[in-house]
């Protein structure tokens, strides 16, 4: 079960495929919630560590919401396939994750979006930033918020910044989280009401 | 020194026929490739950047294009282009490649299948006329690549996704409200507790070795009484030789230290009185 590619401005797009809950071997089942495991395909190459970094990035941030104690023993895989880059992948992955959550009809407590945030040389927060204005930027700030209370599920930063900074861009970003879970809930609409 | 050449091909759907596919994907990718531009002068090689030098295309001799057959009872039915029902229960499989000058690269055949030799001439034949229209399609996508490349129009996988098809969503990038986020921002701030102090105190060893911080008591278990007392007194020993010799010690990282701050710590191993130092780079560390 696919979903369609998740785009954000400047087209980067991710394709999120997720598979489960199926039968678990015998090494990476739990006994007590379902084991859930991110795979994240380049687009060009193997998968490196930044991969397998952004993977546990990912599953922590989908643990957090899925309700895995529904399904012991259990495996959930969810594979993230690159199809292009051109700046905030991660929060793209995210939307696409979450997309992919909710297309599988899998028993999730919230929802929850990516936003990326990027701090100028002067202190502008651009959000959603390409790949441009990502490499311009002193700081590029990534969060995973959730739909319920606008809390951060995962914030990921690079580069360095002042805490005010820090809070004036995840604020920034509860706001477009707004936005964007406007959008999964128009796109759902549209989607079930064929 | 040669270019090396790699081809990922991402599968992300499969709805068939695979090999046709992969095939056109492969050499459309190649086509569209450019390297970087290099310049061989005797023994020297230059290789410019895309910066200095646009870069050169692959040079394609030909574009040899896969076109899969499908046979089912026994040869009397023929399918082009099965799908993914039609290949799990096909009898055999006919597999031709190639070019749009009608030259066969490959043929391929597998199942259970006996072919007859016009089948596989009229199958080859069908395969013709297939690779000269998947030719033109290609040439044409090639062309409007380059000229929307050229033009400064839109190009890439996100734009060729269409737009008008009921299964896909496309919202405009939105404006997002970010006029009171600063005060929003200060305000989270006040509330929030003061960050702990940390002291960071680097607690110098030698010359070359420090320390920055205590280590945690161990949490594994509750020592005995007993052995607490002993651990104590043998500290309390030690100590007093350290301050005697304090140049003269390593250190290893302690369990429990109640020292100051302030004051050059020493940290004593209870367990050894005399101990050498070594050259700083040499310094062996030592854990528990």
């Amino acid at each position: 079960p696919v979903t369609p590619p998740w785009l954000s401005p400047g087209d980067t797009s991710v394709l999120a495929g997720l598979y489960g809950p199926a039968e678990a071997k015998l090494s990476k089942e739990l006994p007590d919630r379902a084991a859930l495991e991110v795979l994240l395909r380049p687009k060009v190459g193997l998968p490196g560590v930044l991969e397998r970094s952004r993977e546990q990035q990912l599953r922590q941030t989908c643990e957090a919401v899925v309700l895995g104690v529904l399904h012991p023993r259990t495996a959930i895989t969810l594979v993230l396939q690159v199809l292009s880059d051109a700046g905030s992948l991660l929060s793209c992955c995210l939307n696409a994750a979450c997309m992919g959550l909710l297309d599988a009809g899998l028993p999730l407590c919230s929802l929850f979006c990516g936003v990326t945030c990027a701090l100028g040389p002067d202190g502008a927060i651009t959000l959603d930033p390409t790949a441009r204005q990502e490499q311009e930027a002193r700081a590029v700030l990534t969060f995973a918020i959730d739909s319920s209370e606008r809390k951060v599920l995962m914030s990921t930063t690079k580069g360095s910044c002042s805490v005010e900074e820090m809070q004036q861009c995840l604020a920034a970003a509860q706001r477009a989280a707004d936005t964007i879970f406007q959008f999964y809930r128009d796109s759902l609409q549209r989607r079930y009401s064929k | 020194q040669v270019w090396q050449i790699r081809l990922d091909m991402h599968l992300l759907n499969h709805d068939g026929n695979i090999t046709d596919a992969a095939s056109i994907a492969g050499i459309v990718a190649l086509c569209h490739f450019r390297r970087p531009d290099v310049s061989v002068q005797g023994q020297e090689v230059t290789v410019y950047t895309p910066e200095e030098r646009d870069p050169v295309p692959l040079s394609i001799h030909h574009m040899p294009i896969c076109v899969s057959f499908a046979f089912f009872h026994q040869g009397t039915y023929l399918l082009v282009d099965p799908s993914e029902r039609e290949e799990r229960v096909m009898d055999g499989l006919l597999v031709i490649a190639m070019n749009k000058h009608r030259e066969i690269c490959t043929i391929q055949s597998s199942g259970v299948v006996m072919l007859v030799q016009d089948q596989i001439l009229r199958c080859s034949k069908i395969a013709a006329v297939k690779v000269a229209e998947i030719t033109e399609l290609i040439q044409k996508a090639l062309e409007n690549d380059h000229k929307a490349r050229k033009e400064g129009g839109k190009f890439g996988f996100a734009e060729s996704i269409p737009n008008q098809k009921i299964t896909t969503f496309k919202m405009e990038s939105a404006a997002v409200d970010t006029n009171n986020v600063e005060e929003q921002a200060g305000e989270i701030i006040a509330k929030a507790d003061p960050p702990s102090e940390i002291f960071v105190n680097p607690i110098l060893h030698t010359p070359g070795t420090a320390q920055i911080g205590e280590g945690i008591e161990n949490s594994w278990g509750d020592l005995e009484e007993s052995e607490k007392e002993e651990a104590a007194e043998e500290e309390g020993e030690s100590k007093a030789a350290a301050f005697a010799c304090q140049k003269s010690e390593t250190e290893d990282t302690s369990m429990m230290s109640k020292t100051k701050k302030d004051e050059p710590i020493v940290l004593s191993d209870s367990e050894e009185e005399e101990v050498v130092i070594l050259e700083p780079q040499e310094l062996p560390r030592r854990t528990r």
